[in-house]
């Protein structure tokens, strides 16, 4: 079961130059959430913020009753043991084999057998597609398999909290949508929390449970999927739409001479477009973290822009939602995670030769002791 | 874009990498007081926290090895290369200069004083902090601009224990080495320059070489490499954890791991010589 984020007051700075400041939020326990932003809005030092690579200049960041930022420094590296981390490049170590680099953290902190830590890696090299792969140096492949290692090094020891520095750079648009359901899957296997910054909008739409904003300095607005894309906020509404229309300009801020100029053009009264339907994680796995769809809306009072929560077959998932869930539940406690509970661990594949299972059953199978 | 110190630019300070790479950062880090107290703060700090890190079980030998055969593929060829014409140089100047004195049979003499005291410990520094310190850096710094450092703390390992100590310690272990070959290959090469250019007899070589020379001249000269050693190892450690921008960056520490290296050898050299001369008196004839 993942854990809970909890950041209070963080700011940070390089010099005389404010990164961000005051950046309050609760990141979910078992929830993906996205953090977007205009490039250089400081998403990437945010993030190393998180796992402790860099110190903020005031303000707290609470994992359980631990305050990562005033950690001594061995408490730091343990606690650094509950987070995976996918850099932007993948930070593979140049010297070893993408074998190799996914096997460290189970060498590194582990007992395993060498026989154990094949089979595992084997298994997440398959679940980020790179079987036939493990003897190539990092040198020798692109920048989008680079990636895939990342997150398949990120993901061998079952980490509680995952980060990911954006996974779509330098990804096809397939390969991304591939990406997006497995971070989607993976959620549902091992329920771990998610914190993805991206500046991919369709990703940011489709895939969260929450979504978060920083702009000029500082959050500007945090919360539910929903919340964001029925947000009449100029700001929000203009990135999550990729609107030329709004405040966000070239450089940062558009005048006001801009926005003046826009206003009279009436362009800035069109209609939201409606919420697409979220991701769902396939193999008829049910996340914990995810919302009912039109749940918030709902809750709050608010009314969604027509036609959202419908697919592309045209069910609305509002009224698909209870039956979709309910179908899940006689397909048994193998597949579907139960509510709120730890999610099964199948018993390890074992067995003569049954090393590389194609399709590696949901649940983990030997979960890594740390 | 009509200001361009908030423009795109702008924005990536401190954006992608995350840690300062940009022009501005660098103005500001650059002052005065930045290079007199923060750097070797920060520096002292480092060699604090690996000192640190030495004692942090397990030691990791593998890596300790590898970087030693590394180093010593670096610079051994070099290392004779340079030795033999040092250890001739010295025998011509000095020979020369004792002859015109009406000394020559105690051109062995000098042989020790300036191979073995001086000259084989310096040899050893200019191929440690060349060679071994800047290839080290350029490792670290490349590592580092391609966020290995930070993954590697990510995963929860310290890249002073798995990274620095045992290039420390296998470049003090080399040098130790390497002193030892420059002072051989060096007094050799005297030898030969004395004996057949400059018409010395060998015996008079060997044994004004036993009047003046005593084993702690040998055992000050290994220390010295060993501290050699260990200085170019933390310099080039301090230097390529802190690369920030681009390739560039790593040209750049690697320059100046050099440099400092130089400076801070040859600061060292005089010190323990001169702390020698006082704890150690010269031996009689």
């Amino acid at each position: 079961m993942g854990v809970e984020i909890r950041v209070e007051g963080l700011t940070k700075s390089f010099g005389r130059q404010v990164i961000w400041q005051d950046v309050s939020l609760t990141i979910p326990a078992g929830e993906i959430s996205v953090l977007l932003g205009p490039s250089g809005t400081g998403k990437s030092v945010f993030l190393k913020s998180l796992v402790g690579l860099l110190k903020p200049d005031r303000g707290h960041i609470w994992i359980g009753d631990r305050d990562l930022p005033y950690l001594p420094e061995r408490d730091l590296y343990e606690t650094r043991k509950l987070f995976g981390v996918l850099f932007q490049d993948g930070a593979l170590f140049g010297s070893m084999s993408l074998f190799d680099n996914i096997a460290f953290p189970l060498r590194e902190h582990t007992k395993k057998s060498e026989s154990d830590v094949k089979r595992i890696v084997m298994e997440k090299m398959d679940m980020v597609g790179l079987l036939g792969s493990e003897h190539k140096l990092p040198g020798e492949i692109s920048g989008g398999m680079r990636k895939r290692a990342g997150l398949a090094r990120a993901l061998v020891l079952d980490p509680e909290i995952l980060l990911v520095d954006e996974p779509d750079s330098g990804l096809d648009p397939v390969r991304t949508s591939f990406l997006n359901q497995v971070f989607i899957d993976l959620n549902a296997q091992i329920g771990a929390t998610f914190l993805i910054v991206t500046h991919d909008i369709n990703t940011a739409r489709t895939v969260p449970d929450n979504i978060g904003l920083l702009y000029r300095r500082h959050l500007a607005m945090f919360g539910p999927r929903e919340m964001l894309l029925s947000s009449e906020e100029p700001v929000v509404r203009q990135f999550l739409n990729a609107s030329k229309v709004g405040p966000i300009g070239m450089s940062e801020e558009k005048d006001e001479s801009e926005l003046e100029a826009e206003a009279k053009m009436g362009l800035d009264s069109g209609k939201l477009p409606p919420i697409p339907p979220q991701q769902m994680a396939s193999d008829g796995m049910l996340r914990t973290g995810m919302h009912a769809p039109g749940a918030w809306c709902a809750a709050h009072g608010v009314t969604p822009p027509p036609g959202s929560f419908i697919d592309d077959l045209g069910r609305n998932w509002v009224e698909e939602w209870p039956r979709y869930v309910a179908s899940l539940t006689p397909v048994g406690a193998a597949s579907a995670p139960p509510p709120g509970g730890m999610p099964p661990s199948a018993p390890p594949p074992g067995g003569p030769g049954g090393q590389f299972p194609g399709n590696p059953p949901p649940g983990r199978p030997g979960g890594a002791g740390y | 874009m009509s200001a361009p110190e908030t423009g795109i630019g702008a924005g990536r300070r401190g954006g992608r990498k995350g840690d300062g790479g940009s022009a501005t950062f660098r103005k500001i880090g650059d002052g005065a007081a930045n290079v007199v107290v923060r750097e070797p703060g920060r520096f002292f700090a480092l060699c604090l926290d690996t000192g640190r890190a030495c004692f942090v079980w397990p030691f990791q030998w593998r890596e300790f090895i590898q970087q030693a055969w590394f180093i010593v593929s670096v610079t051994v060829v070099p290392t004779m290369l340079v030795a033999i014409p040092f250890g001739g140089v010295l025998s011509l100047q000095v020979g020369g200069l004792i002859r015109q004195l009406g000394a020559q049979s105690y051109t062995g003499a000098t042989a020790v004083v300036a191979i073995v005291r001086e000259a084989s410990p310096l040899v050893t520094s200019l191929l440690v902090a060349g060679a071994a310190g800047s290839a080290m850096c350029a490792d670290i710094g490349s590592r580092k601009i391609r966020e290995e450092i930070d993954a590697m703390e990510v995963l929860g390992i310290n890249p002073l224990h798995r990274l620095v100590v045992p290039r420390m310690f296998a470049c003090a272990f080399v040098a130790l080495f390497l002193n030892g070959l420059v002072s051989v290959v060096g007094l050799l090469g005297g030898y030969f320059f004395n004996v057949m250019l400059q018409g010395g007899t060998p015996g008079a070589y060997l044994a004004s070489f036993n009047a003046i020379a005593q084993l702690p001249d040998l055992l000050q000269a290994e220390f010295k490499a060993f501290v050699f050693g260990i200085t170019a190892g933390l310099v080039a450690a301090y230097k390529g954890l802190n690369a920030k921008g681009g390739p560039k960056g790593v040209g750049d520490a690697v320059n100046q791991t050099v440099v400092i290296t130089f400076m801070l050898l040859f600061l060292e050299n005089f010190l323990i010589s001169t702390l020698y001369f006082q704890f150690v008196p010269s031996k009689g004839m």
